[in-house]
């Protein structure tokens, strides 16, 4: 793939190096051996086995030209080693290799992805909604299990058992490994789009200590949002999307300086990646064409309000509160009424703003309590916001968002 | 190829039309799931099926004593009971659902598809 013959990378400084392309790769290494072994744990294990033997390797010999290629043929070949001996004790290892389809679809045209067939396996309707994430993030995102526990605010046991008793089921219900046909295609789109724009997000803003914004996620669900696109050309929501992603990580490069998140409104403009806002208003454009309004059309809608100012001042906020109101009707939750009730601030000011949100349930959500300290800290209320800033702080472990965080409590008088 | 139990639970009592409604509704059922299972048979998914007598008419027996326990009735006390199945075999849950939801319009009642151990 061109993706990958054009990737140069600088020689590792050791075994965080090494681990860092192995998440980079590992969706592609799991699909790969997924789609030749049929046998998910078969495929991680195998995977486990190469990224011991690049950790061996790569620190002395340096990283080579093709790191995924070397990962996916070490582990194939370790997944080989695996069968013979496991075949040579009991003969009937075929028994859970699950179901695979290799003739392309007339539907699905050119798209032979292995991360795409993984992603639909990864998201089937027979699996509960929430290990459908947690599958998703774990073999296609690279997330260990600790990282996908902390996504979910579940302990680590919970979160493996949870994966644990999905792919048994993947395999023991031959759950299968292939993109839907045209007929189901439809139904189990709207899944998918759930899955990929909570990867997204995890990447958007990643949860865990670790790396406070996650490209390799966001790439990963921007490009397998292009690629179901590709498949859906007619979905609008599909469309949306893609320009909702596209539209939020042009701002990646702003969003952060000397390791704190920089709110929006606090951001470098000269910074944002035109190419990619181009894009995503031509995507939104496209939406408004068809006119079959839905949730991430919306939401693409409003970002291209926020990119198509060029101060933060000029923000129209009278469209971005009518485009939530908009929202709001299609998906009346309450983390959208503090969405909207952030944007009402700017067109109503802040009491009204406040009053808004004290009246949401969302006391275990961090982001209510940022909106709280922002608030409270405009309407002078410095102590209020003090506590506000260090209910935000102790409910999120991004580090970025924490630095920022902390940053405005010192500010406050 | 693997077998799957397709399940049809419905309440353990039934009344003069077998929960259909009336009778009209029961022949409907009956004449669609007939016409299920030869279709599932033309299509070479046809393992087994068959609906159930109510669970009043089952008996229990434990043979794990010296002699074998007789009880009548059902095994658990329960609203809902087993009222009759399919055994299908098909290449994979996809299947196995598509079939399950066609099975499920003829007969008039939620399908419960659950895979067979090892290899059908």
């Amino acid at each position: 793939m061109a993706e990958q013959a054009a990737d140069v990378r600088p020689p590792p400084d050791g075994a965080a190096a090494v681990a860092r392309v192995f998440r980079e790769e590992y969706g592609r290494i799991i699909a790969s051996l997924v789609r030749r072994f049929g046998d998910i744990d078969l495929a991680e294990e195998s995977a486990g086995e190469a990224l011991v033997a690049a950790m061996e390797r790569w620190p002395a010999s340096g990283v080579p030209p093709n790191p995924g290629g070397w990962l996916t043929t070490t582990a194939s070949r370790r997944a080989i080693d695996r069968i013979r001996r496991e075949s040579q004790r009991e003969a009937k290892h075929q028994a859970a290799v699950m179901s695979h389809d290799d003739t392309p679809h007339a539907s699905t045209g050119p798209v032979e992805d292995d991360r795409l067939r993984l992603l639909f396996t990864c998201c089937h309707p027979a699996l509960a909604p929430e290990a459908r994430v947690a599958l998703t993030l774990r073999l296609l995102g690279g997330l260990t299990v600790a990282e996908t526990a902390a996504a979910f605010l579940v302990p680590e046991t919970t979160m493996a058992q949870r994966i644990t008793r999905a792919k048994r089921k993947i395999a023991s219900a031959r759950v299968p490994y292939r993109v839907p046909e045209a007929a189901d295609l439809p139904e189990r789109l709207d899944g998918v789009l759930t899955v990929l724009f909570l990867v997204f997000n995890e990447g958007y803003l990643a949860t865990g200590r670790g790396e406070p914004v996650r490209a390799e996620l966001t790439g990963e669900a921007i490009r397998l949002t292009r690629i179901l696109r590709g498949l859906l050309p007619e979905e609008a929501e599909v469309t949306g999307l893609l320009a909702l992603e596209l539209l939020v990580e042009a701002r990646r490069e702003a969003r952060i300086r000397n390791g704190q998140l920089v709110p929006l409104e606090e951001q470098d403009r000269a910074g944002w990646d035109r190419a990619l806002i181009s894009e995503g208003h031509e995507l939104v454009r496209r939406c408004l064409a068809t006119n079959r309004p839905g949730r991430y059309q919306v939401l693409a809608a409003i970002n291209a309000v926020h990119t198509d100012a060029r101060t933060a001042r000029d923000t129209d906020w009278a469209q971005v509160v009518a485009l939530y109101d908009r929202l709001a009707r299609l998906d009346p939750s309450p983390i959208v009424a503090l969405n909207r009730a952030v944007a009402v601030a700017e067109l109503d000011g802040p009491e009204v703003a406040l009053a808004l949100v004290d009246r949401l349930p969302l006391a275990g959500y961090h982001a209510w309590h940022v909106a709280r300290a922002d608030l409270l800290r405009r309407l002078g209320r410095s102590d209020e916001a003090r506590a506000a800033y260090d209910a935000a702080i102790a409910a999120t472990a991004n580090t970025a968002e924490r630095e920022y965080l902390t940053r405005k409590r010192g500010e406050l008088g | 190829m693997t077998h799957y139990l397709l399940a049809v639970h419905g309440p353990a009592e039934r009344d003069e039309y077998g929960n259909y409604g009336s009778e009209a509704e029961m022949n409907d059922a009956l004449t669609a799931t007939g016409a299920f299972n030869d279709r599932l048979r033309a299509d070479g998914y046809w393992v087994f099926a068959g609906g159930l007598e109510p669970v009043s008419t089952s008996t229990v027996v434990d043979g794990r004593g010296d002699r074998p326990l007789h009880s009548d009735g059902p095994y658990l006390e329960t609203k809902e009971a087993l009222g009759g199945f399919w055994v299908i075999d098909a290449p994979d849950l996809d299947v196995a659902l598509r079939l399950a939801a066609e099975g499920s319009r003829a007969c008039r009642g939620a399908v419960e598809v659950r895979p067979f151990e090892g290899l059908g």
